[in-house]
């Protein structure tokens, strides 16, 4: 297989990577329709504390409904998704809960561009879960040093690349400490030099134990990092598997032609 | 193919290989590509079409102070007779001997000449309380005057005690004392469910008692008491350039919050606060603001409790804050739908409640967007104050209809007008500079 494009040189420390019992999120025959389509078909998922799990699929699959339903972005119809113990149903004060928790990162940043970096980074922990203001921005610092872009936190959004927008989203959701991460084709509105730092910092939050869905198509970072590959097409998990089963003797003719197509020419 | 033949063409007439002998000393630009000739020919003589243009402005510029100045310079401020007639025995140009003699009614209307100090003390404290709210580099502490300003312009104004208005002000504080300290028990007595919103009908309904029942005897008490009154002055005395502010400062202050209102309560997922709010956007925008003024100069006392005597000006300003309002919140709306869907989702996936990401998130960068409409609207709400000619307030247009009215000034025109113009330009034109400034100073996508 051909060397991955974007992948990190150093060595990938795998001694924090540990998968416990305990369930992070667990989604049983869960269905939905936007209007009379029906998107996402008996999804049933379990996803234990620890694991770094990969989503692809060919565009309009299904890969972003699916995560957007574990932080309710979307409403699911049919069965149940259980995160962190909660229930996601109408109860508001289950679904706060439920998102204080879960920390998502879009394709397209999403950052608030009336607000400073730091801004951006304070306002939820200062609001949601009541961080005295210091103590918020000093954790927000942590973490922009982290992503390596401390230097910018008193600039505005506009006035930063689209990598370091996008390290400064995923410090964003740091910030609210979450226990799951999410990850929505975090490196797609990306140009290819900026792929790598983005990359790097989701490997490197990897490598302290988040637990982690990401939607990518980057197959090194898959390869690399994730414990498990999911396949979807047609709103159905059609295949799943550890990286090196999943890339090297894929089952259905399905994720074959999927892999072909991605892959080699 | 063609590229070799371009490189080898080039080749052959230009030497490959090149080093520069020294350095070129730097000189100035020539002065055809800075200073004010470069300015002259990039903005005013950039092309053949721009060349005409530009002369025939400067021609219209010319023809128009050819006609405008020798008015201006043989005018007449004081004639010995004050009259139309007085003015031209002494100059042939224009007449400012009428702004000179009715200088304060166009200021004051007829509020009593003895009070004048009251509405000038009045629009000081406006000046000053609106400093904070329009530059952040204010003290801050103002903001409290800003709050107590209302009031406090309402009883320099109006005069009569003061308890009046101090009894109107206790009225919020009752609601904020039912809602702080009632709510537990409230939402004890009807569950965690409806607490919120049981509080909010149970401080709304006590506010209104507050007004309807307790504020004429609580009053009349404090009154007996202390009365510390300054001398009343009627409605029908306001006039002038003082009524046009009044009502046009109330309609942009209330307008604003009213409008946001209106336009979250459009955007609402609950029917009924989105039914109530449409139906009153569009009744309001459906109707012309004349037939407001005529509905809150005759009908709107059918309403009131009887006995009750709601002032004409206040119902006036209460209908041009409606009218304004239900175009302020299409306004804003639309700065609303202008924002990426991804903000809302951000501001979701981050746990913030409605409140919050409307407050720190969607309303920051749509109000933002909308600066230059709801300053339209207010421009325009500010002119359309002269409307209120038409239910018989003496608005800057009023007085000068009553002006030429009068023997001595009969035929006066330009001097008049003009003079009112002046005055609404100079506001509006602010008004203009202070948006383009406020979009400056919050610019930050930088491109
Ligand atoms: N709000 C919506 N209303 C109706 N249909 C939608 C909506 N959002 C997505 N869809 C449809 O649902 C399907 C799945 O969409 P989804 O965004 O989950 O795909 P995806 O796998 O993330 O694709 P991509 O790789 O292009 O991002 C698509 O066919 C899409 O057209
Ligand atoms: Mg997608």
């Amino acid at each position: 297989m051909a060397e991955p494009a974007h992948m990190t040189e150093r060595e990938i420390d795998r001694s924090q990577m540990k998968i416990s019992d305990e369930v992070a999120i667990d989604i049983r025959k869960m269905n939905k329709w936007y209007g009379d389509f029906h998107v996402l078909r008996d999804i049933n998922l379990t996803v234990y504390r620890g694991e770094r799990i990969v989503v692809c699929g060919p565009s309009g699959s299904g890969k972003s409904t699916l995560i957007r339903c574990v932080n309710r972005l979307e409403e699911h119809q049919a069965g149940e998704i259980i995160v962190d113990g909660t229930e996601l149903n109408s109860d508001l004060k289950n679904l706060d809960k439920v998102r204080a928790e879960v920390g998502m990162v879009f394709q397209h940043f999403n950052l608030f561009p009336h607000l400073t970096i730091l801004e951006n980074c304070t306002l939820a922990p200062i609001w949601v879960r009541k961080t005295p203001k210091k103590e918020a921005e000093e954790t927000a610092m942590h973490f922009l040093r982290k992503v390596k872009i401390p230097e910018q936190a008193h600039k505005y959004p506009g006035q930063l690349s689209g990598g370091q927008q996008q390290r400064v989203a995923i410090a964003r959701s740091l910030c609210m400490k979450p226990r799951i991460m999410l990850f929505d084709e975090p490196t797609s509105a990306l140009d290819p030099e900026m792929i790598k730092e983005v990359l790097d910092t989701m490997i490197e939050l990897a490598e302290e134990g988040m637990t982690m869905i990401c939607v990518t198509h980057e197959m090194g970072f898959a390869q690399a990092v994730a414990n498990r590959v999911i396949f979807m097409d047609a709103g159905q998990i059609v295949e799943q598997n550890e990286p090196k089963e999943f890339f090297t003797n894929p089952k259905s003719p399905r994720t074959q032609l999927f892999l072909s197509q991605i892959l080699g020419h | 193919m063609s590229e070799t033949h371009a490189e080898t063409a080039f080749a052959r007439k230009a030497p490959v290989a090149f080093v520069a002998d020294g350095q070129i000393p730097a000189s100035p630009p020539p002065s055809t590509a800075v200073g004010p000739v470069k300015w002259v020919k990039d903005n005013l003589f950039p092309g053949p079409v721009n060349t005409i243009l530009t002369l025939a402005s400067l021609a219209f510029v010319a023809l128009l102070a050819y006609e405008i100045l020798p008015w201006l310079i043989d005018s007449s401020w004081a004639p010995a007779d004050m009259s139309l007639r007085g003015c031209r025995a002494e100059a042939s140009g224009a007449c400012f001997a009428v702004i000179n003699e009715r200088f304060y009614q166009f200021i004051f209307g007829f509020y009593p000449p003895e009070h004048y100090w009251r509405p000038t003390l009045a629009f000081i404290v406006v000046v000053v309380s609106l400093w904070p709210v329009l530059f952040p580099s204010a003290p801050r502490k103002l903001l409290i005057l800003s709050a107590l300003s209302p009031f406090i312009c309402y009883w320099l104004i109006w005069g009569g005690s003061i308890w009046g208005p101090v009894a109107v002000l206790a009225a919020p504080a009752v609601g904020w004392l039912i809602a702080a300290k009632g709510g537990g028990a409230i939402t004890k007595i009807v569950g965690e469910d409806f607490g919120p919103l049981a509080t909010i009908v149970a401080a709304v309904a006590g506010v209104a008692i507050w007004l309807l029942f307790f504020l004429g005897p609580v009053t009349g008490a404090l009154i007996s008491i202390a009365p510390l009154a300054l001398e009343e002055v009627a409605s029908n005395r306001l006039g002038g350039f003082m009524l046009s502010l009044i009502i046009g400062l109330v309609g942009i202050v209330g307008s604003l919050p009213l409008g946001i209102a209106l336009a979250l309560g459009r955007q609402s997922k609950l029917l009924i606060v989105k039914a109530i709010s449409v139906g009153f956007i569009e009744t309001m925008r459906g109707v012309p603001l004349i037939t407001l003024l005529f509905v809150a100069s005759t009908l709107l006392n059918y309403f009131m409790p009887p006995g009750s005597n709601f002032d004409l000006i206040l119902r006036v300003c209460i209908m041009v804050t409606l009218f304004a309002s239900a175009y302020m919140a299409e306004v804003i709306r639309g700065g609303i739908a202008a924002l990426p869907k991804g903000q809302y989702e951000a501001a979701d996936a981050m746990g913030l409640t409605y409140w919050q990401s409307m407050r720190f998130i969607i309303l920051p960068q749509a109000l933002k967007i909308s600066i230059p409409n709801i300053v339209s609207s207010f421009i325009g709400l500010f002119k359309d104050t002269t409307l209120v000619i038409v239910i018989g307030l003496l608005d800057p247009l009023g007085l000068s209809s009553a002006i030429r009215a009068d023997q001595a000034w009969n035929g006066i025109v330009w001097e008049l007008y003009g003079f009112i113009a002046l005055f609404f330009f100079i506001f509006c034109y602010g008004m203009s500079r202070y948006s383009q400034y406020l979009e400056r100073k919050l610019r930050t996508d930088h491109r």
